[in-house]
């Protein structure tokens, strides 16, 4: 079904002919900016997509490593003067590598098959996970492992990333969100739906919080199901597309679509994909036109609040250094979405915020979905390049919209020992609210 | 013993800057220019004058055609590599050398990009000028190589306007410096003029040092909306014969501005012919009293409005419409082929007609905008690369676009060179005696024709000429 998708031989060709090799891309990119070598850009990467295409190229195992190479941030597609849906080709070049097994090892198949299609399809047994990493970072076992150096009888990679594990919360979403939630006083403007995410939901399940108080502090009624599954983003930019579109329906059955008026997203990276729903299951008659309807109505949670004429909060948040704050562009927010006033114009409205721009804000910090694990060496440059601009900023606070982002950026502030706290600009707006 | 070149220069370079993996190749098969495409056989990223004077005694030695290469935005082929070539990518040659705020220069390696000077010399005060279409991607080895333009020619000139010396290797390998920090300099014929706009045919330019200007303190933008063409063509010529010299003077035909609004609904009209976008720039006073003398004649000959814009952040939301332009049409059709023709300003309204004339005529879209002030048009063709009737329906239509432009006393390119595309038209253009010793001229500074040969003109097939052939011939 569907083999459109996944191949760049069947794809729509005008989808690649519409990149006309102006090279406006080559600036932006940071995979380019960094070797200056055409082929790690996106106009170098499109020629050959292009050749596999043309049948002048076979998929070879450097395409492959290439395409996993491309961070995926999209500040491509924000300079593409002719348009080019970049994030498709991507997506259908990973589809195709994945299918023609270049890249095939057993460790690897392995990884794939227990991540993508075990654990990120079930999201039962990822709170389960969850909860048995949550015992052992608060029962003092991380600690002792990492004391007793036990981390080092790990494999190298793993050790690399051990410290990076994310500390899991306390209660995930669903013990913090009651299904429907309506506000306390007033009357209900609007009926949302909320996701509430993967990795929102065990590490930020307080964003989530914030997020449906602060909708239902601008009077709208919350449905926010209490067991929802990945929104497929991780797997459609992995090269999992058949996974992407089944996990695209079920979150399609789980919400009455048709009802509410927005279906709200506060992670940008699923909120790039998941507006893509419609061209992902264009094909699919059973839900290509509730596909249709939900693209329309999913929006991120700053562009929502900003579409809805927000309330100003009149507090301010306490005890936080908000006039020295920096506004970090998540790529899929920036990029993805287009979305870039509406953060600010949220972070402005709480009193006595003072932001400094960062310099290259909507520049890649590294993160990229799962970029960090696979490719740790560009993960770490750009890591650096983006805490260097924070830092000549003086920012004691970062805010950002993106859970891949907030992990980033604050594990690398704590590895450097820079004392700076990273929020995300609705819980700022959430406390600000609470402060009244 | 090494027997070929691409394994001596393996010997001779770091291993990761010299490129021979078929899809690294691909990647270098084509420049900015639609549709052209040749498969080089290595590829060199060079980062010093040493690697690069290494690489042409190489090419010299074994006769291997040499194709300079910046960021590859070129619109005339010129960086698109010929059969069996070695490209030489300055790209990794990107340093800012000096910046000299007593002399007002700056020395910059060739693989800078156009905006970085712009943004250094603008953090000091000074103003560099140039600034083409691609100014955020291009370099400015690859600028003084096509002596690019921009939308401020009328009033500042162009890439040659700013040029004060050049550091060169020739094909023989010998590097030299012409020219230097002073204004005046007429020690010997002027050499560097002789390399900028070679297209890379003359030598490799390593080192350029540019002149800089104090940066304008002030700016205004005007937009005048003309339900006739001709209506905006004589407001730019009352304009001039006032004695007005406005940095720029940007015109959109209808097509363009239909492309522009049904992409970004910036609010143009719709039912009018010609839009005129007007900036001036200079000391405050002068540039209000010029702005408001500019919107008194806009008004005089016909304009059905002028609007002033307000601050900065107004002009800069005005000229963003000029800026859709490209990407806007680009939208409308899978192959924009972008031309450059360019007459005196004063046949301007005759050259635009001619163009819409033209495209009817062979039945094709066609919008033209361009740098009305200096008479550079861009009619841009919306076609499809894979419908070979309408390419040659477009080869026919800009053949015609061209010997009309010289007709009327222009030229076929303002701004992007010859490179593969014109390299035909370039004979009936300037006439046999100017191709001559432009010929005569490569033969005395590349007499083995390596260096990307094919390019402005056919190759000379000498005895001792290398076996590849221009790949476009």
């Amino acid at each position: 079904m569907s083999a459109s998708h996944d191949s760049l031989r069947t794809l729509d060709y005008s989808v690649i002919q519409q990149c006309m090799h102006c090279g406006f891309c080559l600036p932006t990119c940071p995979t380019y900016d960094a070797t200056h070598l055409e082929r790690n850009s996106p106009r170098g990467r499109i020629a050959l997509m292009r050749a596999i295409a043309d049948g002048r190229m076979d998929l070879t195992r450097v395409f492959a490593d290439e395409m996993y190479f491309c961070l995926g941030c999209l500040a491509c597609m924000t300079a593409c003067p002719a348009g080019v849906e970049y994030s498709q080709l991507f997506e259908t070049s990973r589809a195709m590598a994945e299918q023609s097994a270049v890249l095939s090892n057993p460790t690897r198949d392995w990884t794939r098959k227990l991540l993508l299609r075990g654990l990120f399809t079930r999201p039962r047994m990822l709170r389960l996970i969850g909860r048995l990493l949550y015992v052992y970072q608060t029962t003092g076992l991380q600690d002792l492992f990492r004391r007793l150096a036990f981390t080092k009888l790990l494999p190298t990679r793993i050790q690399q990333l051990e410290p990076q594990t994310p500390t899991i919360q306390a209660k995930f979403s669903h013990q913090v969100i009651a299904p429907v939630e309506r506000p306390r006083t007033g009357k209900i403007r609007y009926r949302v739906g909320l996701l509430t995410g993967c990795v929102q939901d065990l590490v930020f399940s307080n964003i989530n919080r914030d997020t449906a108080d602060v909708l239902l502090a601008n009077g709208c009624e919350v449905h926010t199901p209490p067991v929802q599954f990945c929104c497929g983003s991780l797997h459609g930019h992995n090269g999992e597309s058949e996974t992407s579109r089944a996990l695209a329906r079920r979150n399609l059955d789980l919400f009455d679509v048709e009802g509410l008026d927005a279906i709200i997203t506060n992670a940008a990276g699923c909120g790039s994909h998941l507006k893509t729903y419609d061209r992902l299951l264009a094909e699919e008659k059973r839900y290509a036109d509730r596909a249709a309807i939900w693209s329309r109505k999913c929006k991120d949670i700053s562009e929502f609040l900003v579409q809805i004429c927000f309330r100003a909060p009149t507090a301010a948040p306490a005890n936080l250094p908000i006039d020295k704050l920096t506004y970090h562009e998540a790529c899929h927010l920036c990029h993805g979405q287009k979305i870039t006033a509406q953060p600010r114009r949220i972070l402005r409205s709480i009193p006595g915020v003072k932001i400094t721009e960062l310099a290259e804000s909507t520049w890649c910090c590294g993160s990229a979905g799962i970029y960090n694990i696979i490719q740790p060496a560009m993960s770490q440059q750009l890591l650096s390049r983006k805490l260097g601009h924070i830092a000549k900023t003086g920012a004691a606070i970062v805010a950002t919209a993106n859970p891949g982002c907030h992990l980033q950026i604050e594990n690398g502030a704590k590895s450097k020992g820079e004392n700076i706290q990273v929020f995300h600009p609705v819980s700022l707006l959430a406390m600000a609210y609470r402060a009244e | 013993m090494n027997t070929d070149i691409v394994s001596e220069l393996s010997a001779r370079f770091l291993p990761e800057a010299v490129i021979t993996q078929p899809e690294d190749l691909i990647a270098y098969s084509y420049d900015g220019t639609p549709i052209l495409q040749q498969l080089p056989r290595a590829v060199v990223l060079v980062t010093s004058r040493e690697e690069v004077a290494t690489l042409l005694t190489l090419a010299a030695k074994y006769r291997t055609p040499v194709v300079t290469r910046g960021s590859g935005t070129g619109l005339s082929g010129g960086s698109v590599p010929v059969e069996g070539s070695i490209v030489l990518c300055t790209a990794r040659m990107n340093h800012i050398l000096e910046l000299d705020t007593d002399n007002l220069t700056i020395m910059v390696e060739p693989g800078v990009i156009n905006n970085e000077v712009a943004m250094r010399a603008d953090s000091v005060g000074l103003f560099y000028p140039p600034d083409p279409g691609s100014m955020k991607v291009s370099t400015i080895g690859g600028n003084v190589s096509e002596n690019s333009g921009g939308l401020r020619g009328l009033k500042y000139g162009v890439t040659r306007d700013y040029v004060m010396g050049l550091e060169v290797v020739l094909a023989t390998g010998e590097t030299f410096f012409t020219g230097n920090k002073c204004v005046k300099d007429v020690a010997g014929y002027s050499l560097k003029d002789i390399f900028i706009g070679s297209e890379g045919t003359l030598g490799v330019v390593t080192k350029i040092l540019l002149k800089l200007i104090p940066k304008p303190a002030a700016r205004k933008t005007l937009l005048a909306v003309y339900e006739r063409m001709d209506e905006a063509a004589s407001t730019v010529s009352a304009i001039i014969a006032a004695k007005i010299i406005p940095c720029t003077m940007e015109f959109l035909d209808r097509t363009t501005i239909r492309c522009i609004e049904n992409y970004s609904k910036v609010g143009l009209p719709l039912d009018c012919e010609a839009i005129l976008l007007m900036e001036s720039d200079g000391h405050p006073a002068a540039v209000d009293e010029e702005a408001q003398r500019m919107e008194q004649i806009a008004r005089e000959h016909g304009a059905r409005s002028v609007s002033l814009a307000k601050d900065i952040e107004e002009g800069t939301r005005l000229m963003t419409a000029r800026r859709m332009a490209i990407p806007a049409m680009a939208r409308v059709a899978p192959t924009t082929i972008l031309e450059d023709a360019t007459v005196p300003r004063s046949k301007l309204p005759e050259m635009v007609r001619f163009v819409q004339k033209t495209a009817e005529k062979y039945n094709l879209t066609v919008g033209t905008f361009g740098h009305f002030g200096d008479g550079n048009l861009h009619p841009t063709f919306l076609a499809n690369e894979r419908n070979p009737g309408e390419i040659h329906r477009v080869h026919e239509a800009v053949t015609e676009i061209f010997s009309y432009a010289v007709e009327l006393g222009g030229t076929i390119s303002g701004e992007h060179g010859i490179g593969l595309t014109k390299k035909s038209f370039l004979p009936s253009a300037i006439g046999e005696i100017n191709v001559r010793i432009l010929r005569e001229l490569k033969r005395v500074l590349d007499p083995q024709g390596i260096l990307n040969p094919g390019k402005i003109f056919d190759r000379q097939f000498s005895a001792g000429a290398a076996a590849a052939r221009s790949a476009m011939n």
